[in-house]
């Protein structure tokens, strides 16, 4: 469903994502982890269409994202780390924006609406101006808005950021129903524990090159870890020596 | 405990980085310089006219300039006024250091000087360079020499410290009755009303009329008028004594003691008013203002309306339309355009072309001609304001619309017509009423018509244009994105515009006064097509590229 092939994005002299490639078939959730500045977040932008690569190529189910971004991006619903959404806006309002970006109207987006407003528990909220939205709040209408055209992959950058216990774990139940159906998710996270309950393959990301990719246990043949956690595996993976550094500096 | 030097360092080491890093490099700051220089000379210079001719007028030439004098620090100390209440709300219960500057352990007189001193700075930078080459006309015709320079800096920093501490005040007291965030849609309001207000006023009053003492019953009359200070009370009359005390005598030190002790008792005033009253205001600032919309309303109206369109383009104009009237900021701005239409169109009418005999059909034909110019200007100006932060505005939803499959012509369409149409309505009330208040022939309202229309399509295009490849996107307050270089550039290539379809049409327009001045009949002829073909080809040109060149940066956007 997501193929991508040796993706590379340069800034100047900088390379932030390195000749990458990576497949993830229909019906996975491929976690993305990877320490802070490693390339995830650019990877996903790449693939979501708002940077361009230098090099390389991406293809949404079989769509090539430069040569038919139109076709591409109709499969696609991205979930970005940072919720900018339109302030004077109402969450319905907004949501009818975002389906008409993708060409779909009418009253089976109205009761779309109403479906992912409702399971967010958004629909008291419905016809409030989005400045009056709490963090969270915002976030879960992103992620509606990212579900309002149901799409066929969905690519979503610490979707957990600023949802309380109840919104994470519905989240994770809804990644894991949509995955059931036949759907891709690629997501990236630095929660560990979330990337082990979830993810059915994972590829570790540092200094925009994949160092490591598989399950949980392929990581660990791969590492020679024996039966090591996710975080055990991350910080061999990742250098842990700042780990240490950091406790050391926390407890000085 | 934090010093004030130290909590002011953040700003002040953000602002050498800048001028260090020279951001658009040594062009920018060329053009920049090159027209801050022409409006300063062209300020100075009208000013060192008006100036001498005072100056050779006996008995009253001195009290002219006074008065004159007192009239500008007058309109300087009200627009002060309301430019400090509004930087106050952002700067003292808006800004994002203050969640961390309260949480610290910093005195609260140090953050109230160091608030003020950036309300200060961020809202009279402008009136302080515009009074440099006002101070520097009155000291050169008056042979104020060198000292003056110095002398006039401390008469008017107190005049800017004083609004300063003021506008502070009446925030704070405003923050601690309404939510900052309600504050600043009611402030946004009553700003832009009062603004207009003093203008309407200022015009309606017409003070140009006090250099004509024709119209009073006796010289002594006028001289009492001059003599009589505007406002005794106001720290303006006191700078204007002050300053005229200097250059013309006699000298006196008591208005600038009373400048500068006004402006010490004030701060004290404001320190204390700060610390009874801000950590109250600033809770209350947190508080968000919830909204609830009638959002049936706007579907009822708008649906129908845009119908036909395509279901994005659709959404898209629905969507700009009510962020915009939804934003205090932004359509609170409308009652501004609206004083000045009709300033604009009353200072037609004033015009002293009405006076006594029948207006020779000359000067008509003339004003009216003339008057594209001016009115493509005004245009210019009202699409920098609205048209050109249209992209800009997109600049954090930017995720949104390039991860979905819209056509970026059509984000570009919206955004032309949504501002294009009121524009093109705007400039046919302009042009229109403006001919037949002068009673232009039609051959005047036809030309008058077409043109602006052509020019509204290209300005509008160009202010677009403009607007994508000098993006703000950072930049949160859409008032302040005309202000960047980007908006500089476009006004500048807009005028360039202006005087060439002026240039081009003055031909044609010559061979028709001609013509009826000689008393043969008006003939279309090569030349009068060809330059007609010229400006239709040359705002064609001005059309399209701008949204070409706009659409081609919008596509290697990124975020």
């Amino acid at each position: 469903m997501i193929r991508l092939e040796k993706l590379t994005k340069t800034y100047g002299n900088f390379v932030a994502v390195d000749d990458i490639d990576l497949h993830v078939p229909r019906g996975e959730l491929f976690g993305f982890l990877g320490p802070n500045g490693a390339g995830k977040t650019t990877t996903l932008r790449m693939i979501a269409g708002i940077l361009r690569p230098t090099a390389g190529s991406i293809r949404l189910g079989g769509d090539d994202l430069i040569a038919a971004p139109m076709a591409a991006k109709t499969r696609l619903g991205f979930i970005p780390d940072r919720p900018f959404v339109y302030e004077k806006l109402t969450g319905a309002e907004f949501l009818r924006f975002v389906a008409a970006l993708y060409g779909q109207d009418g009253a089976a987006v109205e009761r779309r609406i109403d479906e992912l407003l409702d399971m967010f528990e958004l629909s008291v909220w419905k016809n409030e101006l989005v400045e009056s939205y709490s963090h969270g709040m915002r976030q879960k209408l992103i992620i509606s808005s990212a579900l309002i055209h149901r799409p066929e992959c969905i690519v979503v950058d610490e979707p957990m950021v600023g949802l309380d216990p109840r919104g994470a774990r519905l989240l994770k139940d809804i990644f894991r129903a949509f995955v059931g159906r036949g759907g891709t998710v690629l997501m990236s996270t630095h929660t560990l524990e979330v990337a082990q309950a979830m993810c059915d393959r994972i590829a570790i990301i540092q200094e925009g090159r994949i160092v490591a990719r598989g399950t949980i246990d392929e990581l660990r043949r791969q590492t020679a870890a024996g039966d090591a956690s996710l975080e055990e595996l991350f910080l061999k993976l990742t250098g842990g020596e700042a780990m240490q550094e950091l406790a050391a500096i926390l407890t000085d | 405990m934090p010093s004030l030097v130290r909590i002011l360092a953040p700003k002040w080491r953000t602002a050498l980085t800048r001028l260090r890093q020279g951001q658009g490099g040594s062009s920018k700051a060329l053009v920049v310089g090159t027209v801050g220089l022409v409006f300063w000379l062209a300020v100075f210079g009208a000013l060192y006219r008006v100036l001498s001719y005072f100056r050779g007028v006996e008995e009253i030439g001195p009290l002219l300039a006074g008065k004159l004098l007192s009239l500008l620090l007058l309109s300087f100390l009200s627009i002060l006024l309301l430019s400090n209440v509004i930087t106050a709300l952002s700067s003292f219960f808006l800004a994002k250091d203050l969640d961390l500057l309260v949480s610290s352990p910093v005195d609260w007189l140090n953050i109230y000087l160091a608030k003020l001193g950036e309300t200060l700075v961020h809202s009279s930078w402008m009136v302080a360079l515009m009074a440099v080459p006002i101070f520097s006309a009155y000291g050169v015709i008056y042979d104020g020499g060198w000292l003056f320079g110095f002398y006039a800096m401390v008469v008017f920093l107190p005049v800017l410290v004083l609004p300063a501490v003021v506008g502070s005040a009446i925030t704070l007291i405003l923050v601690n009755v309404f939510p900052a965030r309600r504050t600043r849609d009611l402030l946004s309001v009553i700003a832009i009303g009062a603004a207009g207000g003093v203008v309407l006023l200022f015009r309606i009053i017409r003070p140009e009329q006090l250099a004509r003492p024709e119209g009073f019953q006796n010289l002594l009359d006028f001289i009492t008028v001059l003599r009589t200070p505007t406002s005794p009370l106001l720290p303006s009359e006191w700078a204007t004594e002050a300053v005229m005390g200097y250059l013309v005598g006699p000298l006196d030190w008591l208005p600038v003691l009373l400048l500068w002790s006004s402006a010490a008792a004030l701060v004290v005033l404001g320190g204390l008013l700060h610390a009874a009253l801000y950590p109250t205001g600033f809770t209350k600032a947190q508080e968000g203002a919830e909204r609830f919309i009638k959002g049936w309303v706007w579907r009822s109206v708008l649906d129908p309306l845009f119908k036909p369109l395509s279901v994005a383009k659709r959404e898209f104009v629905i969507k700009d339309l009510k962020l915009f009237f939804r934003d205090t900021t932004q359509w609170s701005q409308l009652i501004l355009l609206g004083v000045l239409v009709v300033i604009y169109l009353f200072n037609i009418r004033a015009l002293p072309l009405f006076t006594g005999e029948r207006v020779p059909f000359f000067l008509v034909t003339v004003v009216s001609f003339l008057n594209l110019g001016l009115a493509g200007f005004v245009l210019s100006a009202i699409a920098a304001r609205f048209v050109f932060p249209a992209i800009s505005l997109e600049g954090r939803q930017m995720w949104l619309l390039r991860s979905s499959p819209l056509d970026l012509r059509a984000l570009l369409w919206s955004k032309y017509w949504v501002g294009t149409i009121p524009l093109l309505v705007l400039a046919l009330i302009i042009t229109v009423f403006t001919n037949v208040i002068l009673q232009a022939t039609p051959f005047m309202m036809a030309v008058g018509a077409g043109t602006i229309v052509l020019l509204t399509l290209a300005i509008s295009a160009m202010a677009l244009g403009f607007g994508a490849l000098y993006p703000q996107f950072e930049t949160e307050n859409a008032a302040q994105i005309p202000t960047s270089f980007g908006g500089l550039v476009f006004m500048m290539t807009t005028v360039a515009l202006l005087a060439v379809v002026i240039v081009i049409e003055a031909v044609p327009v010559y061979g028709y006064l001609q013509a009826i001045y000689q008393g043969r009949p008006v003939r279309i002829d090569g030349t009068m097509v060809a330059a007609f073909a010229a400006v239709v080809a040359i705002c064609v040109v001005a059309t399209v590229v701008p949204l070409k060149v706009g659409l081609k940066k919008m596509e290697g956007f990124e975020f």
